[in-house]
C-alpha cells in the first residue's frame, strides 16, 4: 500500500509538474512592479463575495468608471446577486433610457431601462469612444478581472498605481504615468480622487477604499458564479474522496487472492 | 478475441445475444472474458482514462453546442452567455476547456508508459501506430477547440500555427488561404474549425476502438516485458481490472475537479478573455500547454521550413520506435543505461514545454548565469532528436539487458511470499 502511494504520488506530482513548469513562465510577462496583493475576501477553498463591498464597487463603477468604460455582458437583472432588490434594481434601471424598436410605424425610440437589459455603454461605438478619449479605446470592463494576469490584484495595483514619472522618463503627449501598467504609460487619468464619491453605509471613500471595493466588484462582474463554483466543488471533492475510499478497498478486497498467490 | 463461450442466463437476452453477439463482444472485452497479465501496475491505468476523457469531451461539447454560436461576431459574447446565463453553463465549459488538458495529461503519461515499457515493440506495432495517430488528431482537435472562443489568443494561435503551412514550398500560400477560407483568419475560418472541431472527436472515437480491437489481439504488455505464457500469468480483466481502474479514476477525478472548481483559468490565457482583434496583436502569442514543446522546437531552428519540418518530425518520429529500438528486453526495468536516457528525455520533454512558454529573446536566470532561451531551446532540441536518431538504436542493440525472469506468475508468487509473512 505504501509503495502504492508512492507512485500515485509520483504520478500526480509528475502530472502536475508537466502543467505548471510549461505554463508558469506564460504569465510571467506585464508591468513592471510587483502587483500588491489583497486578502479578498473570494480566495480561498470557501470564498464568497462581500456584498457591502460589492456594492460600494458597482457605485464607484456608475459614478466614477462609467463615464469612459462599459460593462456590457452585465444585465440590471444580474444586480440582485450583489444584495440589491428586484424593486432597487427596477428602480436603477428605469433611470436609464435604452434605444429599442423598431415600432409599429418602423422607427426607434428610446423607452425606461428594465432589469432584462443590459447596463448601456457610454459611447454608440468605438470611433466616438476614441474621439471622446483621445485616441485611446477604454475596454469594456465586464471580464477585466480575468483578462489581466493578476486579475483583481492587478486592477487594484493600477487604479493605486499613478505616480510621478521617476527621473529620466519622458511621458508621451496625454500619457499619464502608472508603476503596473505595461509600459508604464497609460492614457486614463487618474481616476480617483479622494471622497469622490460618497458610500451610503459610511465608508471612507479613500482612493484605496474604492480602488478595493470596485476590483472586488469587476471580479465577480467577470466571474458571477465564482461562489456557487466554489461551494459545489468542495461538496463534489467531499463526494470524490469518500468515493474513492470506497473504490480503493473494494479494488484491495478483490486483489487479496490474487496477492496471497492464488491463480483466478 | 478468442470464440466466445458467454451465454447470458436471462433466456431472452441469451436469444439476443445469439441474433447478435454484442453482450459476448463486451464481455470478452471489458468483462471477465477479457483476460490480462496479472502484474499491471498503476501506469496501465491512463488507457481507460484517456477513454473515459475522450467520453467527458464529448458529452460536455455536444451539450455546449446547443448553446454556442460559430460566428466571428458573436461566437466570444456566446461563450460568456454560457458562463453567465445557461444553467451550470459555466460549469459544463470549464470541464470542457480543462478536461482537454486533462486529456493530454493522461494521454502524455499513457504514451511514456508505452515509451517506458517497450509497449511499441514487436507484436504490438499496429497498436501503437493507431495510438500516435490518435494522438496527431488530438492535437488538431484541441488546436481547432482552442480558436472557437474567439478570444485574442485564439485569434493569433490561429494565426500563427495556419501560417506555419506558408513555409510549405511553392504551393504554401495557397495551402494558407485554403486553409483560412479566405485571405486572413476570419469568420470562414471559425466555422471550419467548429465544423472540424465536431467531427475529429468521433474520428477518435473510432480511432480507439481500432486501437482497443489491436490491444485485444496480442494482449497487454506488462511492466516485465515478458510475453504471457498462459491463464497462470493473467486474471479476468473484470474485476480485477474493472476495480483497479475505478481506483484511479477516482484519483484521477479529484485531480480534475480541484482544476474545474478551484483553478478553472490557471491553464489557460488571460488574452483568451479579451475578444479577438485583428487590429491588435498579443504581446506574446503562446500556445496552449501541451503545445509548448512541439513550439519550442519550432523556434529553435532558424529556418521556417525547417522549423515546420522538425516540429512534426518530432512528432512523426515517434512512428519509428519499433524499429529504433533493437534491444532484446521490451521493458526499460531490465535496462538501466537506456532508462536513465528515458528519464532524461522527459526531464527534457517538460525543459522545451518551459522554453516554449518563454520569449526566445529573454533569458534564464540560474544562479549568476544568464542563459537565452533560445539557446537553452536548441540544447534541448538537439537532445530530443538525438535521443531518438541515436541514443535509442545504439543504447538498445549495445546494452545487456539484466537477466529477464521465467514468468509472470513466477514474479508475482515472489512478491506475495515476500508480502506473506507480514501480514
Amino acid at each position: 500500500m505504501k509503495a502504492m502511494f508512492k507512485k500515485t504520488g509520483l504520478i500526480v506530482s509528475l502530472a502536475s509538474a508537466l502543467v505548471s513548469g510549461g505554463f508558469g513562465a506564460a504569465q510571467a510577462a506585464g508591468g513592471s512592479a510587483e502587483l500588491k496583493h489583497l486578502d479578498w475576501s473570494f480566495n480561498g477553498m470557501f470564498g464568497r463575495y462581500d456584498d457591502a463591498s460589492l456594492q460600494r464597487g458597482f457605485q464607484v463603477y456608475r459614478e466614477v468608471c462609467s463615464a469612459c468604460h462599459s460593462l456590457k455582458h452585465i444585465a440590471f437583472r444580474n444586480l440582485t446577486d450583489i444584495g440589491f432588490s428586484e424593486a432597487e434594481v427596477k428602480a436603477l434601471a428605469a433611470q436609464y433610457e435604452i434605444v429599442d424598436g423598431p415600432d409599429e410605424f418602423g422607427d426607434m425610440y428610446t423607452r425606461e431601462g428594465r432589469p432584462s437589459d443590459r447596463i448601456p455603454g457610454p459611447f454608440e461605438n468605438e470611433q466616438q469612444a476614441r474621439a471622446s478619449n483621445g485616441g485611446a479605446l477604454p475596454p469594456d470592463l465586464s471580464l477585466v478581472a480575468k483578462s489581466r494576469v493578476g486579475g483583481p490584484d492587478y486592477i487594484y495595483s493600477l487604479l493605486t498605481g499613478y505616480h510621478e514619472p521617476p527621473a529620466g522618463v519622458e511621458l508621451r503627449a496625454g500619457m499619464n504615468y502608472n508603476a503596473v501598467f505595461p509600459g508604464n504609460q497609460i492614457a486614463m487619468a487618474p481616476p480617483l480622487f479622494e471622497d469622490m464619491v460618497e458610500f451610503a453605509d459610511g465608508t471612507p471613500a479613500t482612493v484605496e477604499q474604492m480602488a478595493e471595493d470596485v476590483s472586488h466588484f469587476l471580479m465577480w462582474a467577470a466571474e458571477p458564479k465564482l461562489e456557487e463554483r466554489k461551494s459545489m466543488g468542495f461538496r463534489v471533492l467531499l463526494f470524490l474522496i469518500i468515493m474513492t475510499g470506497l473504490f480503493y478497498f473494494a479494488n484491495k478486497k478483490v486483489w487479496l487472492p490474487v496477492k496471497r498467490g492464488e491463480n483466478v | 478475441m478468442a470464440t466466445s463461450n458467454y451465454q447470458p442466463k436471462n433466456r431472452f437476452l441469451r436469444a439476443f445475444n445469439e441474433q447478435l453477439p454484442i453482450l459476448s463482444l463486451i464481455h470478452d472485452s471489458l468483462g471477465p472474458g477479457y483476460r490480462a497479465p496479472k502484474n499491471l501496475n498503476y501506469w496501465w491505468n491512463f488507457g481507460s482514462l484517456a477513454g473515459f476523457c475522450l467520453i467527458v469531451q464529448i458529452v460536455t461539447g455536444i451539450v455546449l453546442v446547443m448553446h454556442y454560436t460559430p460566428h466571428a461576431d458573436l461566437a466570444f459574447d456566446s461563450v460568456e452567455h454560457i458562463m453567465r446565463d445557461v444553467n451550470y453553463g459555466w460549469l459544463l465549459r470549464y470541464i470542457h476547456a480543462n478536461g482537454a488538458s486533462m486529456f493530454f495529461i493522461v494521454v502524455y503519461i499513457h504514451i511514456f508508459r508505452g515509451l517506458f515499457y517497450g509497449s511499441y515493440r514487436s507484436p504490438r506495432e499496429t497498436l501503437w501506430f493507431l495510438g500516435v495517430i490518435i494522438y496527431l488528431l488530438m492535437m488538431a482537435t484541441g488546436f481547432m477547440g482552442y480558436v472557437l472562443p474567439w478570444g485574442q489568443m485564439s485569434f493569433w494561435g490561429a494565426t500563427v500555427i495556419t501560417n506555419l503551412f506558408s513555409a510549405v514550398p511553392l504551393v504554401g500560400d495557397e495551402i494558407v488561404t485554403f486553409l483560412w477560407g479566405g485571405y486572413s483568419v476570419d469568420n470562414p475560418t471559425l466555422q471550419r474549425f467548429f465544423s472540424l472541431h465536431y467531427l475529429l472527436p468521433f474520428v477518435i472515437l473510432g480511432m480507439v476502438i481500432l486501437h482497443i480491437w489491436a490491444l485485444h489481439i496480442p494482449g497487454s504488455n506488462n511492466p516485465l516485458g515478458i510475453d504471457v505464457q498462459g491463464p497462470q500469468d493473467q486474471v479476468p480483466f473484470h474485476p480485477y481490472y474493472t476495480a483497479k481502474d475505478a481506483f484511479g479514476l477516482g484519483l484521477f477525478l479529484i485531480f480534475f475537479a480541484v482544476f474545474v472548481f478551484y483553478f478553472p483559468n490557471f491553464l489557460g490565457h488571460p488574452d483568451n478573455y479579451i475578444e479577438a482583434n485583428p487590429m491588435v496583436t498579443p504581446a506574446h502569442i503562446v500556445p496552449e500547454w501541451y503545445y509548448l514543446p512541439f513550439y519550442a522546437i519550432l523556434r529553435a531552428i532558424p529556418d521556417k521550413l525547417g522549423g515546420v519540418v522538425a516540429m512534426f518530425a518530432a512528432i512523426l518520429i515517434l512512428f519509428a520506435m519499433p524499429w529504433l529500438d533493437g534491444s532484446k528486453a521490451r521493458s526499460s526495468r531490465f535496462r538501466p543505461i537506456y532508462r536513465t536516457f528515458l528519464w532524461l528525455f522527459v526531464a527534457n520533454a517538460i525543459l522545451l514545454g518551459y522554453v516554449g512558454a518563454n520569449s526566445p529573446d529573454d533569458f534564464l536566470h540560474l544562479g549568476g548565469v544568464d542563459i537565452s532561451f533560445l539557446t537553452l531551446g536548441r540544447i534541448a532540441t538537439a537532445y530530443y532528436f538525438l535521443f531518438f536518431l541515436v541514443i535509442v538504436p545504439v543504447v538498445s542493440r549495445w546494452e545487456e539487458p539484466l537477466p529477464l525472469p521465467k514468468s509472470i506468475n513466477e514474479e508475482v508468487l515472489k512478491k506475495a511470499a515476500k508480502a506473506a509473512p507480514a501480514e
